[in-house]
């Protein structure tokens, strides 16, 4: 059976499972619709909420973009975890205990305001819209990968899969079929990472394998140093970027995380406020056993990449372009050239392909001493790297067809739980909420697919021009729940100074100077070459567009503060409510907000 | 009033042990994994430092630590106090 047909196969019986699932236990009615009838169990939740959170940018794009970086991109690992803590301290237990489906229903009667709860709908809207660009963008290099299309095409073909997927089931029928995403996707990155760790360190566990000695004695990560430093890249362990830059950018994915409208929501379908804590703890174990290993498969690849290139050592020939297109380990390349994201070229004529980094000057040298005329590895997609993994440390045909099913379980769960989330927030706090509050619960639901249906079609238009890498497009999403949502529900709970105009004014404070700072830096509506400013050198001192969203939150604090202590003080009855939220005693069951 | 007081017990009790919790969190990921690094670059771990495995392997564990430490301590005050549910 050759890779192809294995892909499909591999791809075909995972979404037969998940389909089934979803039709398994299809949403009768809106309250299974939004929270499954919360009758989850916190594991069970827990591993939902981790297949819906880890999205394409966690399996697909993540581990590249530390391979490529290495130490400096540190911040994804942290702050993609980190931000747990904030969510299962600061607001899962509070939300739980208030009881209703969406977080702008929570704003709304805690800032008794319909204009607060509008505000946090758009806030959503803009977080979750530019969340699916990055997923639409993972689905298109998994499915451009699989049937051998290009990336485009792939966008294409992902997008129908995703919108008739999603508008199956409503939060019941995506908890279950997330269950069964988490356990094929961690299958899918667990698997080859341990092959590649006992390859190359003889320790099965990739997390150790990391810190462990290759075959020579020498540590794993001292070799890769060595030889990514005579390439003339950037030494891999150590700091280079600004400090006050890695700070805020982890800071932000934290906040980001504790933000995110389509996890929150997963608290709020537990049975009870203890559940709740439990709740994020057990997610956080299920996205650690990915976390932990993410690391160790973004420095192995990178050091695999660097052999195949240089397969006698650094000083002697590089590999010749006939190996690339004969010799089946080198396969690979070529398959991957197919979708337009892997791509190389023979500068000089030499018949080989020299990859080095040609802007380091000592390598300049070396390159004139040799008669290199520039890097010949012309272009390497950091999306692709852990979809290529297997197939670059030659694993055997079923763990790639594995993986591609990983990936795009991956991107799918993701998603779906941000459809939702989005098709929530439009017709629950929208429609019902605030223009028809008449309307049937059929009309709701109707409504929920339809604003599903828009909005993937929204963020295709925008995914043809990602504003970067899957990851970093994500991280923007990020850096706009950090400075909208996150701020307005932690003030909601440990405040009660602050009012209905405060909150308003934060959060519109918030998303609006982090909105400006990313359009001035990646592009209005992400439209290429409208930015002003680029991410190498941006407006303010080192802190780049990513992440702003720190900045953003912080200047919505300050607002909300200041604008509260100048207008009329919240009123007794939301005192009450806020002192209500804050204990878990007489924790009902949700009821339906209007 | 007496209610109340413990009301606020049980309150300012949660925050300490909230503030207390997120001490550690910031001191593991911001501290140790970034700032601080430098500091620890004396300790050597596999090739590396100890700041780069707290910056991508020992952060997370201690955040998995920090969350069930605090469930579980916050559902014994929950009955100290007697605001669990029932």
């Amino acid at each position: 059976m050759d890779q192809f047909t294995l892909n499909l196969l591999f791809v075909g019986a995972s979404f037969a499972l998940y389909i089934g699932i979803a039709i398994w236990a299809r949403a009768g009615s809106t309250s299974e619709f939004y929270a499954a009838g919360r009758g989850v169990h916190p594991v069970t939740n827990g591993m939902a909420t981790a297949a819906d959170w880890m999205s394409a940018a966690s399996f697909i794009s993540m581990a590249g973009l530390i391979a490529f970086t290495g130490y400096d991109n540190s911040s994804f690992l942290m702050g993609w975890t980190g931000g747990y803590v904030l969510l299962a301290l600061l607001l899962a237990p509070y939300l739980r205990k208030f009881g209703k489906f969406t977080v702008s229903e929570f704003i709304g009667d805690r800032f008794y305001s319909k204009t607060a709860r509008m505000v946090a709908v758009i806030c959503l809207l803009v977080a979750s819209i530019t969340y699916v660009i990055g997923q639409m963008q993972g689905v298109g290099i998994a499915f451009g990968r699989f049937l051998e299309i290009d990336a485009f095409w792939g966008l294409l073909i992902g997008a129908c899969v995703v919108f008739a997927y999603a508008v199956f089931g409503g939060m019941k029928g995506v908890t279950y079929t997330q269950v069964a995403q988490y356990c094929v996707l961690i299958t899918a990155y667990t698997i080859p990472a341990v092959f590649i760790s006992l390859q190359l360190t003889g320790n099965p566990i990739p997390a150790l394998g990391l810190f462990g000695t290759v075959e020579s004695g020498e540590p794993l990560l001292a070799k890769l140093n060595q030889i990514v430093t005579d390439l003339g890249f950037a030494e891999y362990t150590a700091a280079h970027g600004s400090t006050l830059n890695m700070v805020l950018f982890t800071l932000s994915l934290m906040i980001g995380t504790a933000g995110l409208p389509h996890v929150i929501m997963r608290f709020f379908t537990v049975p009870k406020v203890s559940d709740a804590r439990w709740s994020a703890g057990w997610t956080l174990v299920f996205i650690a056993l990915l976390y932990l290993t993410a690391p160790a498969v973004g420095a192995m690849a990178r050091l695999n990449i660097s052999e195949l290139m240089w397969p006698n050592g650094t000083n002697a020939e590089a590999v010749s372009v006939e190996q690339i297109e004969t010799d089946p380990e080198y396969a690979w390349m070529a398959t991957w050239q197919k979708t337009g994201l892997l791509g190389w070229e023979d500068k000089n004529g030499d018949g080989k392909i020299q990859y080095y980094n040609d802007k380091n000057a000592d390598l300049q040298t070396k390159a004139a001493e040799n008669g290199w005329e520039g890097n010949e590895l012309t272009n390497f997609n950091r999306d692709i790297l852990v979809l290529a993994n297997p197939e670059i440390a030659s694993l055997p045909g079923w763990v790639i067809g594995l993986v591609a099913a990983g990936g795009l379980a991956a991107a799918l769960s993701t998603a779906a739980g941000l459809l939702l989330a989005i098709s929530s927030a439009v017709s629950h706090d929208l429609l019902k909420g605030q223009l028809t509050p008449n309307m049937s619960e059929k009309n709701e639901l109707m409504a929920a697919r339809i604003s599903m249906a828009a909005a993937i079609v929204v963020a295709v238009l925008l995914g043809l021009n990602p504003p970067g890498f899957a990851a970093q497009t994500v991280a923007l999403a990020f850096g706009l729940a950090a400075a909208s949502i996150f701020p307005a529900l932690m003030m909601g709970i440990f405040s009660t100074r602050i009012n209905n105009v405060g909150a308003v004014a934060g959060m519109l404070a918030g998303l609006v100077v982090t909105l400006l700072y990313i359009f001035l830096h990646k592009g209005w509506f992400f439209i290429p070459d409208t930015n002003s400013f680029t991410d190498a050198d941006p407006l303010l001192g080192p802190i780049k567009s990513t992440s702003f969203g720190a900045i953003g939150a912080m200047v919505n604090f300050a607002v909300a503060f200041v604008v509260s202590g100048m207008t009329k003080e919240t009123p007794q009855e939301i005192k009450d409510l806020v002192e209500s939220v804050r204990v878990p005693r007489g924790a009902g069951t949700a009821v339906e907000g209007h | 009033m007496s209610q109340d007081n413990d009301k606020n017990a049980y309150w300012s009790a949660n925050v300490r042990l909230i503030l207390i919790s997120l001490a550690i969190w910031a001191l593991v990921s911001f501290g140790f994994g970034i700032i601080l690094r430098p500091l620890l670059s004396g300790i050597a771990v596999g090739g590396t430092d100890l700041g780069f495995w707290f910056a991508q392997q020992g952060s997370i564990i201690i955040f998995l630590i920090l969350i069930f430490f605090y469930a579980w301590r916050m559902n014994k005050l929950d009955q100290e106090h007697g605001v669990d549910e029932e």
